[in-house]
């Protein structure tokens, strides 16, 4: 069996079909490898528990690389050299701070709600993970094929919002309480612009299934253009207002109010320490990494590889390559923006970003009718719908911020 | 069925304990959990999309109006005392509660429950023509239960923001 396995991956490297090569065949061929022996239920089975198993380990290995990836970049960005005392380069960092966390006393408040104190921090990381499931990582790699499964991503991180308030409300203390209902009124608030940036690709795309959405965006136009959403007017306006409304989901600077820790002392983490207070953080990088490999996958055409030659490289590391680049962007974003005011964070939501979300469903329903126009009509379907992107923008922008000129500094 | 079973004792339990609890947020909780019993059925019944339009709907977005109106409109304790007009809710309670079993009730009744094996298997409905149905024949329901969620959520709104006094401190 390990024999036929290793025979069939080595042999056709370079197959003429992608999907064939030996490379992009070798995770099925690694879990048929594995799970091949077992009979049919217990195959199924196995082959659930390998995809979880690989998806949390990959991914908890992700969020310890991450850590030390963000400071030291912060601290690239900031003029320091970031953690450089454990290990080489501080390489180690990541597990000594695991093993401190793991040590550290569990301090529970006297009067705090035992139950729901320790529910919180699971119930998040929990449904965080499960927004993993339905992400297509690469060619035939999802661990759950859905139908439905745009759907089931935001349902299950509608859920965390409820593991926050119940983060902030069993720690029995005004602070965790007071920034418990800041962060609910913040994701409610980005709730709505990220479920509507997503919509113009639903209609686009006709289906709410991810892998049908990935193989949509992975033609060429004239052999060279890959035909992601990003390139279109309404793709590009869903993208970058996705990625805004990301923010403020993942709670990463500069929507971090929730956690501020200048303000509310770390908010509804604040009665949190050691391991639980771990969790909250895992939770938090995981979100973050959800929503970037939903906007690779919704936006950035997935696993596709942006240029035909270039799909010797296998798709999964496509994937990965294309979720770094976000998670670059997280860390960038995070060195260069100071925090936003709490009036300032809704208002920007509802007054800004909602509306323009509503406008780009009608440039993509204005792109999916003008679908059959040709020649010199494509440059002004083009044009028109670029118009209705960035008009609207600049006017409400405008509007948005008359009066509001450039802070005249007074100093004493 | 032993799947069944144990998905309705969650959502018949959470449900039953959430009216016995004194601690209003635990109640709210519960019946959230309840909802997620609700959408647990859904997904053994097979109705993938229904789960999980009740998880984002009911768990995701009902919860948060539950949970901000326990906390905005109880500013005391001594608004926890119904006594005087205890009977006009009562009544009040009786003729609502009353009104929806009779229209569940009469669904229930209405349904004709075969227990033979079908024929012929049902066609699979994907999400689009769910979404086909939604915006075809059954738009008119649509917009009315959007409407019906605007109404609440409005309402919600009023009784939250109706008192201009609330200079309580007792807030919590």
């Amino acid at each position: 069996m390990i024999w036929s396995g290793l025979s069939a991956l080595v042999l056709p490297l370079a197959a003429a079909n992608p999907a064939d090569r030996s490379l992009e065949r070798l995770p099925v061929v690694l879990r048929d490898t594995l799970t091949g022996a077992l009979p049919d239920p217990w195959r199924w089975l196995a082959n659930s528990v390998l995809a979880i198993a690989v998806t949390i380990g990959v991914f908890a290995s992700l969020f310890a690389v991450m850590t030390l990836f963000e400071r030291k970049v912060l601290g690239r960005m900031q003029n320091r050299p970031g953690p450089n005392r454990t290990g080489p380069f501080g390489v180690l960092q990541p597990l000594a701070d695991g093993i401190k966390m793991l040590t550290k006393e569990d301090i529970v408040p006297r009067h705090a709600d035992q139950v729901l104190h320790l529910l919180a921090p699971i119930m998040l990381l929990a449904f965080s993970i499960l927004t993993l499931a339905v992400i297509p990582y690469g060619r035939n790699l999802v661990a759950l094929e859905l139908d439905a499964a745009l759907l089931y991503f935001f349902a299950a991180g509608a859920a965390t919002e409820l593991a926050v308030f119940m983060a902030g409300w069993a720690s029995r203390n005004k602070y965790s309480l007071l920034a418990a209902m800041r962060a609910l009124a913040q994701m409610i608030s980005y709730e709505l612009p990220l479920l509507l940036s997503v919509v113009p690709t639903v209609l686009l795309a006709g289906t709410l299934s991810l892998t049908t959405i990935v193989a949509q965006q992975g033609t060429w136009a004239w052999g060279f253009m890959p035909q992601w959403y990003v390139f279109t007017p309404w793709g590009f306006a869903g993208f970058a207002m996705f990625m805004t409304a990301a923010f403020a989901e993942a709670n990463r600077a500069p929507f971090d109010l929730p956690e501020a820790e200048s303000e509310l002392i770390a908010g509804h983490l604040t009665e949190y320490s050691g391991f639980k207070y771990a969790l909250f953080f895992m939770a938090e990088y995981f979100g973050m990494f959800a929503l970037s490999g939903m906007a690779v996958t919704l936006f950035l055409g997935g696993w596709h590889a942006p240029l035909p030659f270039l799909q010797f490289v296998p798709s999964y590391a496509w994937f990965g390559l294309k979720l770094f680049g976000l998670l670059f962007f997280f860390v960038w974003v995070r060195a260069t923006f100071p925090r936003l005011r709490m009036d300032q964070l809704t208002r920007f939501s509802w007054k800004f970003l909602v509306p323009l979300c509503l406008i780009n469903v009608g440039t993509a329903a204005f792109w999916a009718l003008t679908a059959g126009w040709t020649g010199p009509l494509q440059a002004l379907r083009w044009a028109l719908a670029a118009g209705l992107v960035v008009v609207p923008f600049v006017l409400l922008g405008r509007r948005l911020s008359a009066g509001v000129g450039p802070r005249q500094y007074r100093y004493a | 069925m032993l799947s069944f079973l144990v998905i309705a004792l969650v959502t018949l339990a959470s449900a039953a304990v959430a009216m016995l609890l004194r601690n209003l947020i635990h109640s709210a909780l519960l019946l959230i959990a309840s909802w997620g019993g609700i959408a647990a059925f859904y997904l053994w019944a097979g109705a993938e999309f229904v789960a999980f339009a009740q998880v984002l709907v009911y768990v995701g977005a009902i919860s948060m109006v539950v949970l901000f109106a326990v906390l905005l409109t109880r500013r005391s304790r001594a608004d926890l005392a119904l006594a005087p007009e205890a009977l006009g809710r009562a009544v009040a309670a009786l003729v609502t509660g009353g009104a929806v079993v009779g229209v569940l009730g009469g669904a229930i009744l209405s349904t004709r429950f075969t227990t033979a094996a079908p024929a012929a298997p049902p066609p699979a409905l994907t999400v689009r023509d769910i979404g086909l149905l939604l915006m075809g024949p059954h738009a008119a329901a649509l917009l009315i239960v959007g409407l019906l969620l605007t109404v609440a959520l409005l309402g919600a709104i009023v009784i939250a923001a109706a008192d201009p006094a609330g200079k309580e401190d007792d807030v919590t």
